[in-house]
């Protein structure tokens, strides 16, 4: 099959004295969509920040395109070619929105390319493109996070890290950014690795899935299989009744380690 | 009629020197909105631009703008490379880390310019020394017309910089949010320490705009002080809220002079910085909306 873009061994990520990763190892194809499942607090923006070169993996290898990128700050790893559509947003407040796209393609010289992506991106989102000339800071919530998918879209991405793109969004909105998701991967063949609370969503987007608990990977295997799965219905997908959850979940837990 | 004249010619030697104050302003509020860093030395680094300044035109005899350019470049890369050396390294620290080290900085500055230079006063010759310039009847110093024009020069050409450069919107988004700067691929070290450089470098201009009115000596750079009362009054966050703060006050301290008894005139920047302070601490141009960071 296709190539490995992004190959993340065994990796173990600290916050001070706190293990927030516990050993773990995630691959991206080219031009595949991956997604990370997990609660609250599991870790799942921790991978990608040691991914993106925020935090640095205390033991483990996290490599790209065969190359070892554990050791690059972030402005390094994203001319890589790995950009990063971050927890919460993080646009640039008062700049407006076509400055925040344009810090998007801040490493890229190409102008007629840029003006191109820049077409494409009002394309997927032409809510921005009526806001373009808008402080980034007064767009709502779900604007802002077109914005910031546009923004990393800028940088001309091999591999997209999507961290929690329907957080605070209305389900027609969650279902029309998927799909602009999707239409980013087939259409421009970026791989992306997705970071998701919502598995619904995140399993009919992606092909390939892992589950993400409390630092460690407990199960992994494609989108298709994962959805048949009694566990990932029951935890994730929610499809029994409440009562029985606590005494299961103890149970299957211990199934899978 | 007189009187009126008087006034004016009153408050356009004020706004000359304000203009100064806002000038060394811009250079505190760049720094602080980029990486929360109040740089008590910024003073003092305008003193080392005048002594450059003042090498290149007086002592090596250069063309006085030659030697402007000269001096602006020299000092800009002393701030980019004191960033670079020394206060990249004490970012995160708490406040009161940066401050005493700034400090520290604006003495041994002060000492290295009395080493390196003079303990004395010296000055140079520029094309705006001791002449006079006729408005329609009001007759104004070609030195504080100089400033005020200089001033507005530098202010334009800032402002095209950090609108419509991609490195100085960069500037601006680095200042905003520094980890989605990162993941933008923004050098942002490298920002910051090009936005010191730029700051020494607005403050060398200061230095050789105020040649012609003011000497040259190692405690010039204490204007800092009444550049600071601008800085606090423009809101410190607002970069062209500093330079009008640096006007008012300029203005008011030469109308005190000149109203007040003696003595006044010292001590006007203190007053205004305390009254800002009590009543309206976020200045005159502050926001209301925190960055978030
Ligand atoms: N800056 C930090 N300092 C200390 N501990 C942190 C920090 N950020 C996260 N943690 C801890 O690391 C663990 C993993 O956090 P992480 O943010 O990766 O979770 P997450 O899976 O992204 O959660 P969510 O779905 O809520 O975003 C949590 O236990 C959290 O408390
Ligand atoms: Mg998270």
């Amino acid at each position: 099959m296709s190539e490995t873009l992004l190959k993340v061994s065994n990796i173990e990520t600290f916050y001070g004295p706190i293990q927030a990763i516990r050993g773990v190892s995630i691959e991206v194809k080219q031009g595949s969509i991956v997604t990370v499942l997990g609660a609250n607090g599991a870790g799942k923006t921790t991978i990608l920040r040691t991914i993106s070169g925020v935090l640095d993996a205390e033991r483990g290898e996290v490599s790209f395109q065969g190359q070892d990128i554990g050791g690059l700050t972030p402005d390094r790893v994203m001319r890589q070619g790995i950009c990063h559509s971050p927890e919460g947003r993080e646009i640039f407040p008062f700049l407006s929105v076509a400055e925040n796209l344009m810090m998007g393609s801040f490493t890229r010289s190409d102008k007629d390319e840029i003006a191109r992506d820049l077409e494409m991106c009002y394309g997927y989102f032409p809510r921005l493109k009526e806001r373009a000339a808008q402080r980034a800071g007064q767009l709502s919530g779900g604007e802002q996070q077109m914005l910031a998918i546009s923004r990393a879209l800028m940088g001309r991405p091999k591999l997209l890290l999507l961290d929690e793109p329907s957080l605070g969004l209305s389900p027609l909105l969650v279902t029309q950014i998927f799909e602009i998701v999707k239409r980013i991967n087939r259409e421009r063949g970026v791989a992306i690795l997705l970071v998701e609370q919502n598995a619904h969503i995140a399993l009919k987007t992606a092909d390939y899935g892992y589950v993400l608990e409390v630092g460690r990977i407990v199960m992994e295997d494609s989108c298709a299989a994962l959805m048949e799965k009694d566990d990932i219905k029951e935890f994730y997908l929610g499809q029994k009744d409440s009562g029985a959850r606590g005494h299961r979940r103890w149970k299957k837990k211990k199934l899978w380690r | 009629m007189d009187d009126a004249a008087r006034l004016l010619q009153l408050v356009v030697n004020g706004a000359a020197s304000g203009c100064i104050y806002g000038l060394i302003a811009f250079g505190f509020v760049l720094i602080y909105k980029a990486t929360e860093m109040v740089n008590f030395a910024q003073g003092d680094i305008m003193m080392l631009g005048a002594f450059v300044a003042y090498s290149f035109i007086h002592q090596f005899g250069l063309n006085y703008w030659v030697g402007f350019g000269l001096a602006i470049l020299v000092t800009a890369l002393f701030g980019f490379l004191l960033d670079a050396i020394v206060l990249r390294r004490v970012i995160g620290q708490p406040q009161f880390a940066v401050v005493m080290l700034t400090l520290g900085l604006a003495f041994i500055f002060r000492a290295g310019a009395g080493l390196a230079w003079t303990y004395d006063s010296v000055g140079f010759n520029t094309p705006f020394t001791n002449k006079t310039v006729n408005l329609g009847g009001l007759v104004l110093g070609q030195d504080n017309v100089s400033i005020l024009v200089g001033t507005l020069v530098l202010c334009g050409v800032l402002y095209l910089f950090f609108s419509r450069t991609r490195l100085g919107v960069a500037m601006q988004a680095a200042s905003q949010n520094q980890l989605a700067a990162y993941y933008m691929g923004i050098p942002v070290r490298r920002i910051f320490s090009l936005i010191w450089a730029i700051s020494a470098g607005v403050a060398a201009v200061a230095a050789v705009l105020l040649a012609p009115v003011s000497m040259i000596d190692v405690n010039m750079g204490f204007l800092g002080i009444k550049a600071f009362a601008a800085a606090v009054l423009g809101g410190f966050g607002s970069i062209p809220g500093a330079v009008i703060g640096g006007v008012i006050v300029g203005v008011v301290e030469q109308l005190s002079g000149y109203f007040l008894p003696p003595g006044f005139q010292d001590v006007t920047s203190n007053i205004v910085l305390l009254a800002v302070l009590i009543l309206r601490p976020e200045g005159l141009f502050g926001k209301t909306i925190r960055k978030r960071v």
